[in-house]
């Protein structure tokens, strides 16, 4: 097999041996060994000081019998429930606005895009201001008396408003280029027919921006399934509210590197990525009843 | 009589898109103007009731008190050295790595490639635990290359910059080989320079990503001096529960660098993290 190699193929192997070299090392030291670890390390104890003993399937028992864990992963798709449709809908509504004959399109998309190259740390920081119970500007501006960030029933539902505040500019920049592609003669055929703007809206532009939306989507449902520095920085890990609000990384982070219990952490994080892959399997199935590929 | 109604339904369209558009941009801003607006109140000011909107006057001290209980230029370096040396790790190997997916044949590439595939349909929070416990092990935390370390090869970087080298006609490095360039060399004086834009987007889109994490340099720099700006935030919160002045002052010296970056470069911004899209 070897032999069959002319010299410039061979020579062209080494390159690209070289060339991957580095990548190649450095995810298996820096990801695949650490995969490994952290899965073996979901079915070990910690004893302190990087050692391990075998337990088999304890850990993943014990988070099972803890409610807090199962308040985590609730709250995980909790999340996911507030912040996908409703922000997907608030994006393809922006994307639309942008996507009109309008002056200062780009001034409206800097602002709309803003949040995105805020770190969540500091944005969360003004919206725990505004949020707060006592002084905050927006139960002042209502006259109400909702503890937005105290009370374990709104709590999530203030982190969703952030989470949707934050992701909708970067969301329409995309759904923005998808609508682009949309051929202008579409509407104009439409148009003439005398078809209003509602239909032409169900019969336009949402089949040919399926594809876009759904990237869109799975996007925004893997980050959601993820989240945690929103969270951590709207409830400390010190306040009680936390386990109203917690996600499962928060859960993790909390599990693994306050508590220092590896073990049920690294279950946790094995947990979520099942979540994952039950999710993916699903949209998998799910668009071919709502995406649009034949346009 | 038809086309002044249509015209007429036409204006009001616009109307309503402007109106929905402004309403929307505010509510964008409005955050980030009380923010600006509270970094300048005393603590009495800011929690007055009814609420005053404008500070009474402008003033620096909430800006030097956060600066006080956090050495704000020690996280700035920090910051800056963490997203310089991911930047040049991302877009070096990247680069290379990209090429010789896209472009060169050699034993085991669709099992190298499957490896970094794998990497990018994974949680960062599942390599964690490791990768704190070698650093922990190398005796490296509360340092430079603690914070750069998950980021010395960028998975994500060498699956886009693929796809760009993917776009350029073959033609162009053979001609360079025919002409008697190597590989390297047709990689590096002839291949790398067509990919600025998506070097620039990759750029971009490491830096604010490594910019944005919290979790890891949490946990892997504990030292007040070895923090980046959002890890030494998530502290300046637990010191300033109440005092609400200086956390805005704090938050809006940690955003300050990016956010005039991002009015500079705008454009390069959102488009480059825009086609770097799904991450």
């Amino acid at each position: 097999m070897k032999n069959k190699l002319s010299p410039a193929a061979r020579r062209e192997e080494n390159w690209g041996w070289i060339m991957v070299a580095p990548t190649v090392i450095g995810l298996i030291v820096l990801n695949l060994w650490p995969f490994v670890q952290t899965l073996y390390t979901s079915f070990c104890e910690h004893l302190g000081f990087g050692n391990y003993k075998f337990v088999g399937l304890a850990n993943f028992a014990s988070i099972f019998q803890r409610p807090e864990f199962w308040k985590a992963t609730w709250n995980t798709i909790y999340f996911c429930i507030l912040t996908v449709p409703i922000g997907l809908f608030l994006s393809l509504l922006v994307a639309m606005l942008l996507n009109a004959k309008i002056k200062f399109k780009g001034g409206f998309r800097t602002i709309f895009f803003l949040p995105m190259v805020c770190a969540p740390a500091a944005v969360t920081m003004v919206w725990r201001w505004i949020f707060n119970g006592e002084y905050g500007i927006l139960n002042q501006a209502l006259g109400t008396h909702v503890g937005w960030i105290t009370d374990p029933n709104v709590v999530m539902i203030s982190c969703a408003v952030v989470a949707i505040w934050s992701n909708i500019g970067y969301d329409a920049v995309l759904l923005l280029a998808g609508l682009q592609n949309i051929p202008k003669t579409l509407y104009e055929a439409n148009s003439i027919d005398g078809a209003g703007k509602v239909r032409q809206f169900f019969t336009i532009t949402l089949p040919m921006v399926s594809p876009t939306l759904f990237v869109v989507m799975i996007m925004r449902l893997m980050s959601a399934v993820k989240v945690y520095d929103l969270i951590y920085m709207m409830v400390e890990d010190t306040n009680p509210t936390v386990t109203s609000v917690q996600s499962l990384m928060y859960l993790f982070y909390r599990e693994s590197f306050i508590a220092g219990s590896r073990g049920t952490g690294s279950a946790i994080v094995i947990w979520t990525v099942l979540l994952i892959g039950l999710i993916t399997v699903i949209q998998f199935y799910g668009q071919k009843k709502w995406v649009n590929y034949d346009v | 009589m038809k086309n002044r109604s249509l015209e007429a339904s036409q204006k009001r369209m616009t109307i309503l898109t402007y109106t929905a558009l402004i309403l929307g941009a505010v509510i964008m801003i409005f955050p980030f103007v009380w923010m600006i607006l509270t970094s300048s109140k005393t603590i009495p000011e800011s929690l007055a009731v009814p609420p005053t909107i404008f500070p009474e006057k402008i003033m620096f001290d909430n800006f030097s008190d956060a600066m006080k209980s956090l050495p704000f230029i020690k996280l700035y370096i920090n910051t800056g050295l963490m997203i310089f040396f991911r930047v040049i790790c991302a877009v070096a190997f990247s680069s290379m790595a990209g090429y010789a997916f896209a472009m060169l044949e050699f034993r085991g590439k669709k099992l190298f490639f499957g490896i970094v595939l794998v990497q990018m349909s994974l949680p960062s929070q599942i390599f964690i635990i490791p990768q704190y416990q070698m650093v922990a092990k190398m005796g490296l935390a509360n340092t430079i290359f603690a914070l750069v370390f998950p980021g010395i090869v960028s998975a994500f970087g060498v699956f886009f910059l693929r796809q760009t080298y993917m776009g350029i006609p073959k033609e162009i490095g053979e001609a360079a080989y025919l002409d008697g360039c190597n590989q390297w060399q047709t990689f590096y004086k002839v291949m790398f320079p067509l990919t600025g834009t998506s070097v620039a987007a990759l750029t971009i889109f490491t830096a604010v990503f490594a910019y944005s994490d919290l979790m890891w340099p949490l946990v892997v720099n504990s030292d007040l001096n070895m923090m980046t700006l959002s890890s030494g935030l998530a502290t300046l919160r637990g010191q300033f529960t109440t005092n609400f002045p200086v956390l805005m002052a704090g938050s809006l010296l940690a955003m300050l660098p990016m956010v005039i970056l991002y009015l500079i470069f705008q454009r390069q911004f959102i488009e480059g993290i825009a086609s770097t899209g799904g991450k």
